[in-house]
């Protein structure tokens, strides 16, 4: 028996499936299944993070409900995975009451760190709000910059440390039982899995999300979403080099590669989160962890805030519309920052973990 | 849904869905009238997981070649001669085309299973399965606008002089109805789950059988087509049965419930006494003897027996071995007689000659002064934890059919081939299986005589 009614399920399931066999050609889940014959609590969790919930071995399994076997991979390892995101959080209190109320946790914490941002401004000088602020440093007119900069340094360095401590207790639970440590192929195939998302793919024909039919777009949605971050988070770190190396202060103009990265981004996160919300709603309820709602529906609003945002803040950033968009898509990025440990931000930090420890269990079999 | 249709379709599995598609791609109007409900539509075909086709090369997924000639000297040899040659030629010579015809159908292949490899050169697997297999059947026939009804319940076959006129039927919502239609392909399986007609053959020993496939295989169809005049084919007591975990469902337990330890071990009947040569041949080869010989066992019941040293040389179970420290412990758990199981035991390892055990290979390890002698990989069954599987017989599919020409078309009793009506899959597999069986045989028996029957039945239609 395990620790949770969860896992006890997902080692019923993993008995099944490894007496069956027939979905080993469809993911990464099934082979590293059957180099198992009893599942650990680790075992499990790492199973449940190697999956993408792409869907299709429900789909293909002759053991499905209504069938009395009642064998529903998808749903059980995303409930099993948002509990390990649980398990594994740093420091733990925190996340329960996150995965309940996401969406209202991060909403408020982006509202509460504008309203901090536009109060600041409004201490400091009433007519900086709704002014007009063109030029280098216009942005800091609201909040000097390195009040700005210290401030989301923090709430960033926060994330990490919680990100690590928890991904940590995350490997130790899943890794080998001698060292642990990855080796360098091992993370350059997770690199190239994660990357392309190689294992949401339906084994093939497409992945399954609300029917039994293989048109489900999230692939594609989560690549603009993911890549839309990368690129936000590069046009952040260049203004950042551009700012303390070359002194020279945001906004940029249109053409400067800052603001090409971060528009580019930017469209990303509009596109993608809308794509994948509404992939969510259409979801087959069969295949759906109801409970994990808030907490992924909360990331998705959070991302596509940030993006949205901050596309309003580009192209109104030169009228008196500035001052309120800035504080806002402060508030959303501070917000995305420190909820990240705790929402579903984690699934691509544990995913790749498990990631890796497949490559790994790969090339070690091989 | 119109009434009249140019080909009907009765069945919904393998070689309905070929069928379907080879007569639709010929230009005909098709209906398919499935008798299950959706989830559990296809027969078998959704447990099933490969193919055995003829190949000349290695291919991307399998090993080696495997010609016509080995696929025919295969047959030959587990039929034991009980095949008609001209169609079963026929069929393994049409069976290399399938391989890329069924994936032009949008079906998939990949590399045989892990705990399979012994397959890898002869069988061609699906990815994602049976079930998988069929989904893709299902979302080609539909693109190309098969019609499809499930919870179609077939109740009559108008046929007058080996012509197929029209089928009555009846479905939930919608109530009875007639259709009409120029040919028909009859794809609607054996009557495996129908065990009131199993007990005509078997007595009551067919209460103890289990069915792997779902309950709706009642072979009602094949019924009505040799009660209507049309040739049988078969003996009614030959099927596809293998020896399945006796804990399992009564239908439909599927591959989940199969063991593959036979060879590992040694099994005994209820009267803790052993029946037959457990090492006679590699897994898979003679897997599908078991099934008959454990139906012929007092009770239908049996028990595999091995100890700890075992556990990990075969495929994980969906149910846990009983386990007992002793042989006595452990027969009483099976409700056998310790004494008897107790002297099986003893009497065999006393039996067992040295050896060097290789389950991959027909070894050297035999017994020697027992009867019946267990021929290889005979080791002494002596650490515990001693432990059991309670077996009963499989059954997956009859033998029992309907006689086809090469071109699926029916023969009539008197010998003349039927104008409009062929059938294809489990409901003629006795054409080409007499006894005996070949893994992936039954999808190759599907596949091939569905693609022939749809063709033939559109070319009827649109002459």
């Amino acid at each position: 028996m395990h620790g949770t009614r969860i896992l006890d399920e997902a080692d019923r399931l993993m008995t099944v499936c490894n007496s069956c066999r027939y979905c080993e050609g469809l993911c990464a889940v099934f082979p590293a299944m059957e180099m198992r014959r009893a599942f650990s609590d680790g075992d499990l969790n790492y199973l449940a993070n190697l999956c993408h919930g792409c869907g299709a071995c429900y789909v293909d399994c002759q053991f499905s409900p209504p069938h009395e076997f009642n064998v529903n991979v998808p749903k059980t390892l995303a409930v099993a995975r948002a509990e390990s995101y649980a398990a594994y959080a740093w420091p733990g209190a925190l996340s329960g009451a996150f995965a309940r109320n996401g969406l209202v946790i991060s909403i408020i914490a982006a509202l509460s760190m504008a309203a901090f941002i536009l109060g600041f401004a409004a201490l400091n000088d009433r007519n900086v709000l709704f002014g007009v602020h063109t030029g280098p440093g216009a942005f800091y007119r609201l909040m000097p910059h390195n009040a700005m900069a210290a401030l989301f340094s923090a709430a960033f360095l926060y994330a990490v440390l919680a990100l690590v401590m928890s991904v940590r207790a995350f490997w130790r639970d899943i890794g080998p039982p001698i060292g642990g440590r990855a080796d360098g192929g091992s993370i350059v195939q997770a690199i190239r899995d994660a990357g392309e998302l190689r294992y949401l793919h339906g084994g093939g024909v497409g992945c399954y999300n609300e029917d039994d039919k293989p048109t489900d777009r999230r692939k594609l949605y989560h690549h603009l979403t993911f890549y839309g971050f990368i690129l936000c988070f590069g046009a952040t770190s260049v203004a950042t080099l551009y700012h303390y190396l070359l002194g020279r202060e945001a906004p940029y103009p249109w053409w400067d590669l800052p603001v090409v990265l971060g528009t580019l981004g930017g469209i990303g996160l509009i596109i993608g989160p809308i794509g994948l919300l509404t992939a969510k709603l259409r979801r087959d309820p069969a295949l759906l962890d109801e409970l994990s709602y808030g907490m992924d529906v909360g990331f998705i609003a959070m991302l596509f805030l940030t993006g949205l945002t901050g596309m309003l803040l580009l192209l109104l950033r030169e009228t008196s519309a500035m001052g309120p968009l800035l504080a806002l898509h402060l508030g959303a990025v501070f917000a995305l920052f420190i909820t990240m440990p705790y929402g579903k931000f984690v699934h691509g930090i544990y995913r790749f973990a498990a990631l890796v420890r497949y490559a790994q269990e790969r090339r070690t079999a091989a | 849904m119109s009434s009249k249709y140019d080909v009907l379709v009765i069945g919904g599995g393998n070689a309905a869905l070929c069928a379907a598609i080879a007569a639709r791609r010929g230009g005909a109007s098709v209906l398919v009238l499935e008798g299950a409900p959706k989830f559990y539509r296809g027969g078998n075909t959704r447990h099933t997981r490969n193919m055995r086709c003829a190949h000349d090369a290695a291919t991307e997924i399998l090993t080696g070649p495997y010609t016509e000639e080995e696929f025919w000297e295969d047959l030959l040899r587990v039929t034991g001669g009980q095949t008609d040659e001209v169609l079963a030629r026929h069929m393994i010579r049409e069976s290399k085309d399938i391989l890329n015809w069924i994936v032009e159908q949008g079906v998939r292949w990949q590399p045989s299973l892990g705990g399979t490899l012994s397959l890898g050169r002869t069988n061609s697997f699906f990815l994602g399965g049976g079930r998988a297999m069929l989904n893709a059947l299902y979302l080609t026939a539909e693109r190309l606008g098969v019609d499809v009804e499930y919870d179609a319940e077939v109740t009559d076959l108008v046929i007058e002089d080996g012509m197929f006129l029209a089928a009555r039927l009846k479905r939930p919502v919608k109530g009875e109805t007639e259709i009409r239609a120029t040919s028909l392909v009859a794809a609607a399986g054996g009557f495996e789950a129908n065990i009131e007609w199993l007990k005509q053959y078997w007595g009551e020993a067919a209460d103890n059988f289990l069915i792997r496939g779902t309950p709706y295989n009642r072979g009602s169809i094949l019924k009505m087509l040799l009660d209507k005049g049309v040739q049988q084919v078969g003996d009614p007591t030959q099927c596809h049965a293998v020896a399945i975990d006796a804990r399992a469902p009564k239908f439909d337990g599927g591959i989940i419930t199969r063991h593959d330890s036979v060879v590992f071990g040694i099994v005994v009947n209820k009267h803790a006494e052993r029946f037959y040569d457990e090492g006679e041949d590699i897994w898979p080869k003679r897997y599908a003897i078991w099934g008959r010989l454990v139906a012929a066992q007092p009770d239908q019941i049996a028990y595999i027996i091995f100890d700890s040293t075992v556990v990990t040389s075969f495929m994980p179970t969906l149910f846990p071995p009983i386990a007992g420290q002793t042989i006595a412990e452990l027969a009483g758990k099976l409700e056998l007689d310790p004494a008897a199981l107790e002297k099986t035991i003893t009497e065999f390892n006393a039996a067992v000659r040295p050896g060097t055990f290789d389950h991959t290979i027909l070894d050297d390890c035999v017994t020697e002064g027992i009867t019946p002698p267990k021929t290889h990989w005979a080791r002494r069954i002596e650490t515990p934890p001693y432990l059991a599987y309670p077996v009963r017989p499989g059954i997956t599919f009859t033998y029992l059919g309907t006689r086809v020409t090469k071109e699926a078309r029916m023969l009539m009793a008197d010998g003349k081939p039927s104008a409009n009506m062929f059938a294809a899959g489990e409901i003629m597999a006795g054409n080409v299986l007499g006894k005996g069986y070949a893994a992936g045989m039954g999808m190759t028996i599907g596949s091939v005589f569905g693609r022939i029957a749809g063709r033939e039945a559109a070319r009827h239609a649109k002459n």
